[in-house]
This record gives structure tokens, sequence and C-alpha cells, in this order.
């Protein structure tokens, strides 16, 4: 009977093309489009802040390396994951990430939290030279990113983008962009307090590669890891152990 | 090559190739000195490199018309070769990756030769370049024999293969320049993507209007498989990809998903690249060229209809597998894993129907490699496919996830099933595309299977030992409760199972050398001059068509 069928539908192209579109809509329709609709899927943050468009710079960066071929930004919940990495990760910890970096491979170790983790000048050698810091290690060294100045003039474009895509950025920022990314690696200038009004108190003003004169792909990038897991502390507040957040490091 | 074009469809070349050289400037114009002004740059070259043959054949007499009554196979020859190239390319781009995990500083100091940047070249040079050019020109080779019908149109089949392999060049030179928008598999960004959605749609075309010539009323298997393929990938590549560029004239966009979602969606697309472009598509190679080497027609019509619906069906399900224990709800991940588990009957059914079919040919499995080659390919596919269903259970995922395991998966479903089952199918074809007897050299064909077979064990058994280990070490504790082995401790267990993996992918690669140097000299030897007439699209002269059994 229904290979009698089956003799139908395979001598109709169309048939057959449309009997594949149905048989192939129904899982991700079921599994994708409630992720939009049920409230739960991502928790509430009220103190959940944006990139800066430095932090930006620095992820976009993070992205255009493909760090995220051997880093992961996903800490499940497991046991030996929390102990290691800290408190496993929350779905509005990526609410603004586009797109999400979680990754699939731990050629190095996970990066969801490693935002105060070590020192800036450490997070320099390393990227530098990570066998300068860590002899057995075989990441890639990036020293380019000291010696390459940051592209700040289409910051602002992408600061647009990222709001066209839903993430609420205002136009006061979106106008400031390349002037705040100055700003926020060089504390002494004029720029620095705009930082800190568009973006919160918390938003760390400093010289992230150690130098003020001027500003890197470095800066960007290190200024983005030490903001890693530092966007919300939602997740010390839902773990069952809770964990203290790290102190803020220099 | 392009000898048989009629002077209008030389025209339309032309007009083509002009218009895609006008994009190639004002790309140049808008984006300048950055990664997408050279991508305009490497568009106008491409255009004047493809226009070349064009204008050089122009004003050549009209062909003759008896080529119609013959199967249009000019683009297919040219899709092998760049098949081969791509193989070359991406095999080469794979052993440097492994390389430099072994031995760090072979990035040289340079940024374009980072890991980061390499190893996406890796990854689509091996899929969409080897793989997607063995599906092209495999699937127009097999629709056009099924159907007795030469392809609908001469100039839509050129247009798919050099289209797709622009779409491949620009995803690579990108990724050298950090273009790329980290989506696993969708790396490229969105200027290419939407590039290949044209093209894609094209190839649909054309497949559906070379079926609608067929003399034959039934559908062959192999068909509902490539179509499944053209189709599905189709939706995922657009669903996946929608994106918002920050300019008209920048490569970089941010896509319109965002966390949980983004990931769910990429997965979705992630997992059912490997269903729909690295198993659909090689099914239907598996489905043609077997039957055809082993001379025997298919073991059961009626496990091929099982399998097809239920892979086109369950595979849809099973993304969120690749996010156990995330930040993804709970239901989801049962889903997918649930559906992982109940894909393997119909995986199965394909993979034992294949075996099946091979009852009676042992001998032939025996005394040939290239048929060899398809067994194992897939034995390989039924054991990847049970360590995939394996892989998807909770618990399981818990030690794989993250670790070299699962690219010991992977590897074990794309060299020992994806690559053996293309090269299997290739060394069926060449000699028929080109009509020579058989490959210039038998043992040549032998030694690259004895490569191929060392080299996927040896790069799968350092996997998964190095995979089990990682996983293991990461959630040992001490007696005394606290984790036992620091993250860099794992690092030092895993050196020599990388360069165990680094010299398996050579012999990997050394054994598709040898195979481009047989094809080489097969293209090069004397045609055969006996059976010319057999391989016609006429219904008298039905050739290699098998037909499925009852
Ligand atoms: C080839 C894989 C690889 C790539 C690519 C890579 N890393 Fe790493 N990374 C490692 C390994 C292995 C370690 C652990 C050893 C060490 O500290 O160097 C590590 C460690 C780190 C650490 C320290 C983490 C900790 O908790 O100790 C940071 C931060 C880091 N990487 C950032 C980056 C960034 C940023 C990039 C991209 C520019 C990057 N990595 C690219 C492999 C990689
Ligand atoms: C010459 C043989 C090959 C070698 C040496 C090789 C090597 C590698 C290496 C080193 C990686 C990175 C793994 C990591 O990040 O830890 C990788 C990933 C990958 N390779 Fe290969 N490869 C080979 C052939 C192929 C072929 C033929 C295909 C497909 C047709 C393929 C598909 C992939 C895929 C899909 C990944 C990504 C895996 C993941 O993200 O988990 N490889 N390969
Ligand atoms: C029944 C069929 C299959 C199932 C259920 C399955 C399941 C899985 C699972 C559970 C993972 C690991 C996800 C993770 O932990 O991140 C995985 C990864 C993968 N599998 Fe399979 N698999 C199947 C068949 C195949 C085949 C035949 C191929 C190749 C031809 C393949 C290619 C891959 C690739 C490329 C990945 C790596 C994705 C990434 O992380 O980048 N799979 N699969």
């Amino acid at each position: 009977m229904a290979e009698l069928f089956h003799r139908k539908i395979e001598r109709t192209a169309i048939g057959f093309v449309l009997a594949i579109i149905a048989a192939a809509s129904v899982g991700g329709i079921v599994e994708i489009a409630p992720l939009f609709t049920i409230h739960q899927t991502v928790e509430d943050a009220p103190d959940m802040r944006l990139y800066t468009p430095l932090e930006l710079a620095g992820r976009d960066i993070y992205v255009r390396e493909g760090c995220y071929a051997c880093h992961s930004q996903m800490i499940r919940t497991l046991r030996d994951e929390v102990e290691r990495y800290g408190p496993y990760s929350l779905a509005v910890e990526s609410k603004y990430d586009h797109p999400m970096l979680w990754g699939s491979k731990r050629t190095g170790p996970d990066l969801a939290r490693v935002g105060d983790k070590y020192s800036d000048l450490w997070q320099v050698a390393h990227l530098t030279n990570p066998r300068s810091v860590v002899p057995e290690s075989n990441m890639p060294s990036y020293a380019f990113l000291a010696r390459t100045p940051l592209q700040t003039d289409d910051l602002r474009l992408r600061l647009a983008a990222q709001r066209d895509v839903g993430v609420p950025y205002t136009d006061d920022m979106i106008r400031n962009a390349a002037q705040d990314a100055y700003g926020q690696a060089t504390p002494d200038s004029d720029y620095a307090s705009g930082v800190t009004q568009r973006y919160g108190e918390a938003t760390q003003v400093r010289a992230f590669d150690g130098v003020t004169t001027e500003l890197t792909e470095m800066d960007a990038l290190v200024a983005y890891l030490q903001i890693l897991g530092r966007l919300t502390d939602a997740a010390y507040k839902h773990t069952a152990a809770p964990q203290k957040p790290p102190e803020p490091v220099k | 090559m392009i000898k048989q074009l009629t002077s209008s469809e030389r025209q339309g070349a032309a007009v083509l190739l002009g218009l895609l050289a006008a994009i190639g400037v004002l790309m140049a114009a808008l984006g300048r000195t950055g990664p997408f002004g050279i991508h305009g740059l490497i568009v106008i070259l491409f255009a004047l490199a493809l226009l070349f043959p064009v204008l050089s054949t122009f004003y050549e007499p009209e062909p003759d018309p008896e080529r119609l009554t013959y199967y249009y196979d000019d683009p297919i020859k040219a899709g092998i070769v760049l098949t081969m190239a791509w193989a070359v390319f991406g095999m080469f781009m794979g052993v440097w990756v492994a390389a430099q995990l072994a031995w760090p500083n072979l990035a040289f100091d340079a940024a374009w030769s980072t890991f980061g940047r390499l190893r996406p070249t890796h990854t689509t040079g091996v899929i969409f370049g080897f793989g997607g050019n063995a599906l092209i020109s495999t699937s127009l080779y097999v629709v056009q024999r099924t159907s007795r019908a030469r392809l609908a149109g001469q100039l839509s089949p050129w247009f798919v293969l050099m289209g797709y392999n622009l779409f491949c060049i620009l995803a690579v030179t990108g990724y050298f320049m950090g273009v790329t928008q980290s989506k696993e598999y969708a790396e490229p960004e969105w200027y290419a993507d939407l590039w290949l959605v044209i093209v894609w749609v094209s190839y649909f075309i054309l497949y559906i209007r070379t079926l609608a010539r067929r003399k034959e009323p039934h559908i062959y298997v192999a068909n509902w498989y490539y179509m499944a393929f053209i189709l599905v990938v189709a939706v995922l590549h657009i669903v996946n990809n929608i994106a918002v560029p920050i300019s008209w004239g920048s490569a970089k966009s941010y896509t319109v998903w965002a966390g949980v979602q983004d990931a769910m969606v990429q997965w979705w697309y992630g997992h059912n690249a490997v269903a729909f472009f690295l198993t659909s598509g090689f099914l239907g190679m598996l489905y043609y060229f077997l039957p055809v080497r082993a001379q025997r027609p298919i073991f059961s019509y009626r496990l091929s209809i099982l399998s097809f619906w239920g892979i086109t069906f369950f595979y849809m399900w099973v993304g969120s597998h690749h996010l156990h224990y995330t930040a993804l709800p709970h239901w989801v991940q049962n889903l997918g894993m649930t559906f992982s588990v109940m894909l393997l009957v119909p995986s199965w059914a394909s993979a034992g129907n294949a075996l099946l079919t091979l009852n009676g040919a042992w001998h032939r499995v025996r005394d040939d490699a290239t048929l060899r080659f398809m067994m194992v390919a897939a034995v390989f596919y039924g054991l990847s496919t049970f360590e995939g269903s394996f892989l998807a259970i909770r618990p399981v995922n818990a030690l794989s996830h993250y670790t070299d395991w699962t690219v010991a998966h992977v590897h074990a479903g794309v060299l020992g099933w994806v690559a053996l089952i293309t090269f299997g199918s290739i060394y069926t074809l060449v000699p028929s595309l080109w009509k020579r007897e058989r490959m210039y050299s038998p043992v040549l064909v032998e030694v690259h299977f004895w490569l191929a077979i060392a080299g996927t064990l040896v790069y799968v058994f350092a996997m998964w030992n190095s995979g089990i280990i990682q996983g293991l070490m990461w959630r040992t504790y001490t007696a005394d409760g606290t984790l036992a082995y620091s993250f860099v401790d794992s690092l030092v267990a895993m050196y020599p199972y990388y360069i165990a993996r680094t010299f398996g992918g050579f012999l990997f690669l050394l054994g598709t050398l040898v195979g481009c140097y047989n094809i080489w000299m097969t293209v090069r030897a004397a045609p055969a001059t006996a059976g010319r007439r057999l391989d016609v699209p006429e219904p008298d002269g039905a050739g290699m068509a098998p037909s499925p059994a009852e």
C-alpha cells in the first residue's frame, strides 16, 4: 500500500519536491520557533550592560582571528566545569551576542569567565607569545595585534548595525562610538568620562595594552577578554552554590 | 571544452561574465583597499579568466547538432578536475592545521597563517570545495543517465559550476584576510552568501528541468537524495545566514540571530549541513555508483524508501545534540537526543542496503579496489552514524563534547565515508566520461586505497585516544575532592596524538595525490574505441542506468 503510494509520488518531480520540504520543515519549526516565544528561554538580568565600542571591536577581532575554533564560551551544567571555570553560563549572558561564540571545541580552556582572571599585562604578554608565559601552550602568537592600529572610523557603522539586529544602542552611543573607543583606552584624555557616562560606572577605562599613545587592536581584544563573564552578575545569583564574582584586577 | 556552446550561448556567457566583472568593479570601488575591495578584484579576475576562452571561440562555427544525441558531459569533466584540485588544497590545509597543533610555530608569526584563520580554509576547502564539486558533478552525471535525457541547457551547468567555485574562492580567500561570520560551516560573509543563493537556485532549476525531460516514468533513488540535498541546503543556508552588513562597502555583517536562538539556528544548520551535504548527497552517489560498479541492482527498494524519508524527517530534529548541558532549554536537548538515537534506523537501513547489494559480488570487491572504496565507505557510514547516535546521548556527550572525540567522529565520517565514496565514484566516472576502457593504472587505485585506509585509521584512532583521555582528565578528581589535572596537563597529554594525526592525514593526502596522477594519466591516454554509442540518452541505449530492484 505505502509502496504503491510511493510509486506514485516518484512519478512527479514537483510532488516529490513538496514532500521533501514538508518532511524537512517540521523539526526546525517545532524546535526553533518556541525559543522566541517562551519567555523562560532567556532569564531576566536587569544589570546586563552592553559592549562598549572598544569591547565590540575586540569581539570582532576575536571573530576575525577564529579564537572560537579553540575556545568555548559556554560553561556547561556539570560539576567539574563549574569548579574549573565558574558558574555555568546562562542564556541571558549572550543575549546581545550577534553571533554567539559558544564554540564547539576546547583545544584551549573555556573563556566565558576569563574577564578579570588575569592582569592586562599577562593578557598582552600571553597574546604576544603564549609560550613565554605558558611554555607548553600551542596557542598561536598574536604579536601583530599590538603593531596594528585599531580602525575606529567604522565603529559607528558597527554599532548601528548591531542596533538594527536588536541591541539597544542609543543614538548618543552610536554618534560617539569612535571617541568612546579612544577614551576607554586612554584614561587621561577628555573622552574618558563619556565612556562611563554612557556605559556605566563599572566600565573599565585604562590603557589595556600598557601604551596610551596609540589605540591598537591589542587594546580592543584585551578590553573584550577582560569583560567576558562580567556583563551581568546574574550567573552568580542563579546557581545553587553561589560563588563570588572575581575582584577586578589591573 | 566549450566548443559545444551555440553562438547565442556564447553571447549569453559573455554577457554574464561582463555583468560579473561589472559587479567586481563596483565591489572594488566601494570596498577600496579593505577585504571587500580585494574580493572585488578577485571577482574581476575570475570573470576575465573565464571570458578569455569564451571570446577566443566566439566566432567559431555553430556546433554539430549531432551533439544533442549525447549526454552533455563537458562541465562534469571540469567539475571532476576541480574536485581533485580542491581535495589537494583542502587536505593540504588539513595537514597544515594538524601540524600547527603539534608545532605551533608553523604559523611563522604572520596573521594570515594562524590556526584560527587556516582552520576554516580546511573545512571549507574539503566540504564545499572537494565535497561540493563532487556532488555537483556526479549529480549532473547521474541525473542524465537515470533519466536517459541530456541536461536541460548547456549554459546553466557552466553557470552553476563556475558560480559555485567562485563562492568557494571568495570564502577561502576571505578567511586568510579574516573575513568570517564565525558560524561553523557557514563562515562566508553576506555577499558570498547572496551569490550562493543565486547559484543554488539555478542548480535547482537545472536539476528539475532535466528531470522533467526524463524518459523513465519513475525518478530513480539516487535523484531523491540529490534533490533533498539541493532543496534542504538552500533552506538551511538562507535561514542561518540572514545578516545585516555594516555598510554596502564592507565585508563585515552581524547575524540577526542572537545568543541562545543563534546557537540553535546555527546547529540546526550545522548538523543538517552534515545531513544534507555530507550524507544525503553522498548517499545519492552511493545509490548510483555502487550498483553500477557491482553490476547488481539495489538490494531493496523498500529499504531505500524507509531510509530516505527517515533521514529527511529525523535529521532536522537533531541539531540540539550539539548543545547538551548548555543554556539551551532542556526540552530541546531531549528532543535532539531522542531523534538522534532514532536516526540510527534509517542510517543503517542505507548502509545495510549498500552492503547487501554487494552480496553475490564479493569476488569483485576482492579484485576491484574501486568497488572496495565504496564498500568500505558504506561500512564507515554505518560506523560513524552509530558513533553519532551514541555521542548524542547526554551523559556520553558530557564526556565527548569539546574534545577530540568529536574530531574523531567527524573524520571517521568525512574520511571513511565521504572521501572514500567520492574516490570510488570518481574512479568509476572518469573512464566513462573520457571514454577510456579503464583507469590508467589499477595498481595505483589499489595504492590509493591502502593509503586512504591507513590514513583514516591512524587519524581516527589517534583522535579517539586523545579525545577520551582529554575528557577523562578534565573530570578526574583527587581523593580529597579537587580537580586532579590542570588544563595544561591535559594539553601536554595531547601532543603525541596530534603528531600521530598529522602523520595519518599526510598518508591520506598522499593517496589523494596518487589519485590525481592516475586521473591525469587516464585523461591523457588514448580513447577506447569500443562501446562509444552505448552511453547515450536514447531510451534504447540505456547503457549504465540501473533500475530499482523490486
Ligand atoms: C590553536 C588553538 C588556539 C587558538 C586559535 C587560540 N588559543 Fe587561546 N589558548 C589555547 C590554549 C591551548 C591555551 C592554554 C594554554 C595557554 O594558556 O596558553 C589558551 C589559553 C588562552 C587564554 C588563557 C585562558 C586561561 O583561563 O588560562 C586566553 C585568555 C586565550 N587563550 C585567548 C585567546 C584569544 C583571544 C585567541 C584569539 C586571538 C586565542 N586564544 C586563540 C589555544 C588557542
Ligand atoms: C588529509 C586529511 C585531513 C587532515 C589532516 C585533517 C585535519 C583536521 C584538523 C587538524 C582539524 C581541526 C581539529 C581541531 O580543531 O582540533 C580538522 C577539522 C575538520 N575537518 Fe579535517 N582533516 C582532513 C581531511 C578532512 C576531510 C576530507 C574532510 C571533509 C570532507 C574534513 C572535514 C573536517 C571538518 C568538518 C572539521 C571540523 C570538525 C569540528 O569542528 O569538530 N577533514 N581537520
Ligand atoms: C546518525 C547519524 C549521526 C548522528 C546522530 C551524529 C551525532 C553527532 C554528535 C552527537 C556530534 C557531537 C556534537 C558535539 O558534542 O558538539 C556530532 C558531531 C559532528 N558530526 Fe555527527 N552524527 C551522525 C553522523 C555523521 C556523519 C555521517 C558525519 C559526516 C559525514 C558527521 C559529521 C559530524 C561533524 C562534522 C560534527 C562536528 C560538528 C562540530 O562540532 O563542528 N556526523 N555528530
